[in-house]
């Protein structure tokens, strides 16, 4: 059990997947410019990863590696995740249209989000077992989500601030990413 | 017909300049830029799978059904990366260790779908393939660059050469993730104060 919140702590704050892996940047920066665009996302995110997560571990370990297939692992990721994210879109819109209204228009952009097929190809190269997978993946999920709405709160703010023109929006964005990055770098200490 | 060529070929390396003039790709911008090796090892790799699947996609162009376009682009691109992948595994080991996750990452690399999407899907191979070279060229000269403020100031080299003296002290900051973030937001700022004259 110990051995999972560490994990969990590792995976959110200290490897945290937006500000120390510098993956999942492109929605990082274009959906954090409103509040609620911000919470959208992150809940998708959320929702997404795990389930990638757990499939992509399942296809890895009794489709691929019995095959001597694993050369193979980029191509068929990324096939998972896409027609993963369709299935879900597609269930949700059917059964849950509430949840769908929410989440519905950033699902379609999660599946070229690099830090759902960065996260599945570290729980592979880092050889989780299914348990591990699953907290590490719902862990850096959050973490992204955390990381997210810290931004959009900052950002919300620089709107009123004076910004010198050059500096303006993605600019200014990537300097105070910078500065959240540096906060988040004091963790560092946390674990040895 | 020769100037349209050299024109898609021309505007990759300024006009449309990736990550600076077209913000996609950020994450390896952020990620590689370390050292100016990383830099040019992955800007290689990249111009490889761009060109190459700009090619296949412009002629496919007529035969790939409207519904399915991206799927097929992303099947197109993620086979090219499996082929750098495996070369770079057998060439280059100590590379690939360096640039890890960050080779399979290419896939889900928003200029190379971007490129197949606006680009080769629309166009002929002749001008595909400029297009695909010049954006991939200026791809890692951008990346060069930014690599070589980070690694000078960072560790004080430049492809591990040494140019400043043994009293030079290492700004460490710029090789950390933090760092990456404001070098490469203060390099946005100048090509906008660039662009506006």
């Amino acid at each position: 059990m110990e051995n999972y919140i560490v994990l969990a702590i590792s995976c959110i704050f200290i490897n945290n997947i937006l500000l120390m892996q510098y993956l999942g940047n492109c929605p990082f920066l274009g959906v954090s410019k409103r509040m609620e665009t911000a919470v959208g996302m992150a809940m998708a995110v959320v929702f997404v990863l795990v389930m990638a997560g757990a499939v992509t571990w399942i296809v890895n370990h009794y489709i691929l590696k019995p095959h001597d297939l694993e050369y193979l692992r980029t191509l068929s990721f990324i096939l998972v995740i896409a027609a993963l994210v369709q299935l879900v879109e597609m269930f949700l819109k059917k059964n849950i249209p509430a949840l769908y209204a929410g989440l519905g228009i950033y699902l379609p952009l999660i599946t070229t989000n690099c830090a759902v097929l960065g996260v599945c190809l570290i729980n592979m190269k880092e050889e989780y077992d299914f348990m591990q997978t699953l907290v590490s993946s719902f862990s850096y999920a959050v973490g992204f989500g955390l990381a997210l709405v810290l931004f959009a709160a900052i950002r919300e703010r620089i709107i009123l601030a004076r910004v010198p023109k050059p500096l303006q929006d993605t600019s200014i964005g990537l300097v105070t990413a910078g500065m959240l990055s540096l906060a988040f770098f004091a963790f560092k200490g946390m674990i040895h | 017909m020769p100037k349209g060529i050299i024109h898609e070929f021309t505007k990759g390396l300024w006009e449309e300049v990736p990550p600076f003039r077209l913000v996609l790709g950020l994450c390896p911008t952020l990620a590689v830029t370390k050292t100016v090796e990383n830099a040019v090892g992955m800007g290689m790799a990249v111009i490889f799978v761009l060109t190459c699947s700009n090619i296949i996609v412009s002629l496919l162009r007529n035969l790939i059904p409207k519904q399915v376009r991206i799927a097929c682009f992303i099947v197109v691109i993620a086979t090219f990366v499996t082929i750098v992948e495996l070369v770079m595994q057998a060439f280059t080991y100590p590379l690939y260790l360096k640039l890890g996750i960050f080779i399979p990452l290419i896939v889900v690399n928003c200029i190379l779908l971007g490129r197949a999407e606006a680009f080769a899907s629309k166009n002929s191979v002749i001008l595909s393939l400029a297009d695909g070279l010049g954006i991939g060229i200026g791809y890692t000269l951008s990346l060069s660059t930014l690599a070589s403020f980070r690694e000078i100031l960072g560790y004080g080299t430049f492809y591990h050469i040494p140019v400043f003296g043994p009293s030079f002290k290492p700004f460490s900051f710029m090789v950390k993730a933090p760092g990456a973030f404001v070098c490469l937001g203060l390099m946005l700022c100048i090509m906008n104060m660039l662009k506006k004259k």
